[in-house]
């Protein structure tokens, strides 16, 4: 007789489980190395307390109720744990504070290769160093990461989380249009888009056509000057927000690894400034993100800048099989650099 | 200095894999291929293959419906499929880029000509009873104009089910709309356009994006001339 498990969940046996072990040596080791101390939080938390982290509380998908009627939740992530965890537990920090962290998190995704509704994520949090210094830190913390578990094609998308909000203000566009567009853009789903801006009515051709291109536009650091050409104050503000990161991290070995993106936006509420996404070209899905969310902590009652990552766990793993598939892979050393 | 290795030396994947749909879509789409200089002879034949080299560019045939699938995993870097399929799979993770203009049809509520069972069905047993393809089309648009309905899941010829009573009428696609008259049912509500678009892998728009707005820019030209 078969026992079932819930769907997006499953067992893990010691062939994977050793190879999953290995990879997380080497993230944390590298974790480690930067100043970065571990820590843990419960994976249930006070609904109440998740959503004051999301405003739009895309995140948590598992409620329930304690014996005395409390509304509990799963963590959707851990960045919002260690926000909470930094306020309460390190007060009168004014940091840097820096953790890393090795946890589940719980999402109701439909199920699919390297995307389960329980699944780990690796990464780290750096409070209290602003941008573009703490940034800069981050993403390099991330590109060592990549190395250590032998991504070497691993690829970090850069882009600006407040372009597209502050240039539909710009355009005029008002509160409840911004956020469907917004979405099109996140999905992008041009042909929607498109669409969507010419009913507005109030939107120039020539406007819409610069909102398409920008979206659009991804590469080396020289698409930030065709950016900057495409014109207005809020591709000028991101262009040079952009700017400012890269020139911090343009001497450094992650720079290589860094590919330029105006299209980027992702999909949670308390992103602000820098957001970085990893791809690597053996595998279709997205292996982690991050990016600054320098008003996440304000929520918390701690007016603090913060910056950071989180890596998918069994993405990677994914990753490295299929590089080693294409012949380009190598087994993880957990050797930093 | 240079943004990313990957975008200067050439790439080990190989061209880009293109998903195309076999069935409705299917001559119109070899035309747009044509137009946009890929080649397209050997798809032309009677082959069984399924895979074609068309040229710098792999062309990989499916169903219509598996092409968001494919897509969505990066099996195919791009593919071109109808409007009607991703919005029935909204779920699938992948980019829309381009309207391709051909394909045109219409997602329509039909019902038997003259018959008001849908209504009544409505009015005295609070849910009308509708036969599909489309399940989630279908049930997310009684969802967002406040009706109930019990969503009826077929795969064959959807216009048998409200002839021999499965169901009260339909949700479907309509083209012409000949097969509607021939089995004396009539359009009474549009719910939604459809063409062919071409969708891409979001790892692959990011990761071979010179290639890939190549390819983008090609199809579009070609489907513009042609308008």
């Amino acid at each position: 007789m078969i026992h079932p498990i819930p769907p997006g969940t499953r067992d893990v046996l010691p062939d994977e489980k050793r190879e999953l072990r290995r990879l997380e040596a080497a993230l944390c080791q590298v974790f480690d190395a930067h100043g970065y101390g571990e820590v843990a939080t419960p994976t249930i938390e006070y609904d109440e307390v998740l959503a004051r982290g999301d405003g739009r509380h895309a995140g948590a998908a598992y409620r329930f109720f304690d014996e005395r009627g409390d509304l509990l939740a799963l963590r959707s992530d851990m960045t919002i744990p260690i926000a909470r965890l930094a306020a309460n537990r390190f007060a009168a920090e004014d940091g840097p504070l820096r953790f890393f962290y090795c946890s589940t998190a719980y999402r109701a995704v439909r199920p699919q290769r390297g995307q389960m509704r329980e699944f780990t994520q690796a990464g780290v949090e750096l409070i209290g160093v602003p941008a573009p210094e703490g940034t800069a830190e981050v993403i390099g913390v991330l590109g060592e990461a990549l190395d250590a578990v032998g991504l070497e094609r691993a690829v970090i998308g850069l882009g600006d989380a407040d372009l597209y909000r502050q240039l539909l203000a710009e355009l005029g566009i008002d509160e409840a249009a911004r956020s469907s567009l917004i979405e099109r853009l996140a999905a992008h789903d041009l042909v929607g888009l498109e669409s969507e801006l010419a009913e507005l009515g109030a939107v120039s051709d020539k406007d819409i056509e610069t909102l398409l291109r920008l979206s659009q536009l991804r590469g080396p650091p020289e698409v930030l000057a065709q950016a900057h050409d495409l014109g207005g104050q809020a591709v000028e503000r991101a262009t040079s927000r952009i700017q400012a990161t890269w020139e911090a991290i343009a001497d450094t070995p992650v720079a290589e690894r860094v590919q330029i993106d105006l299209g980027l936006l992702r999909d949670l509420g308390y992103y602000s400034g820098a957001i970085v996404e990893v791809y690597d070209p053996a595998v279709g899905h997205i292996l982690g993100g991050g990016g600054r969310y320098d008003s996440l902590l304000a929520r918390f009652g701690r007016d603090l800048p913060a910056a950071g990552f989180a890596l998918y766990l069994e993405r990677l793993h994914v990753a490295q099989a299929e590089e080693e598939k294409a012949g380009s892979g190598r087994q993880p050393t957990g050797e930093t650099g | 200095m240079s943004g990313v290795a990957g975008m200067t030396t050439p790439r080990r994947e190989g061209p880009l894999k293109l998903a195309l749909p076999r069935g409705a879509l299917w001559d119109d789409t070899l035309e747009a291929l044509d137009r946009a200089g890929i080649e397209t002879a050997t798809m032309r034949g009677d082959s069984r293959s399924l895979i074609f080299d068309g040229g710098g560019v792999q062309l990989v045939t499916m169903r219509p419906s598996d092409v968001p699938t494919y897509v969505e995993a990066g099996a195919a870097d791009l593919g071109i499929t109808g409007k009607d399929v991703l919005l029935e799979q909204h779920d699938r993770a992948v980019y829309e880029l381009l309207d391709l203009g051909y394909g045109e049809c219409r997602m329509v509520l039909a019902g038997r000509r003259g018959d008001e069972s849908l209504g009544e069905s409505e009015r005295r047993l609070g849910a009308m009873r509708i036969a599909t393809k489309y399940p989630r089309v279908a049930e997310r648009h009684f969802e967002q104009t406040g009706r109930q309905a019990e969503v009826i899941e077929v795969k064959g010829s959807v216009e048998l089910a409200p002839l021999i009573g499965l169901a009260d009428g339909i949700v479907d696609l309509v083209a012409t709309g000949r097969t509607l008259e021939e089995n004396d049912l009539e359009v009474r509500e549009e719910i939604a356009r459809s063409t062919a678009r071409l969708v891409a892998n979001r790892v692959a728009h990011k990761l071979r994006a010179t290639e890939l707005d190549e390819l983008s820019a090609r199809l579009r030209e070609a489907s513009e001339a042609s308008r």
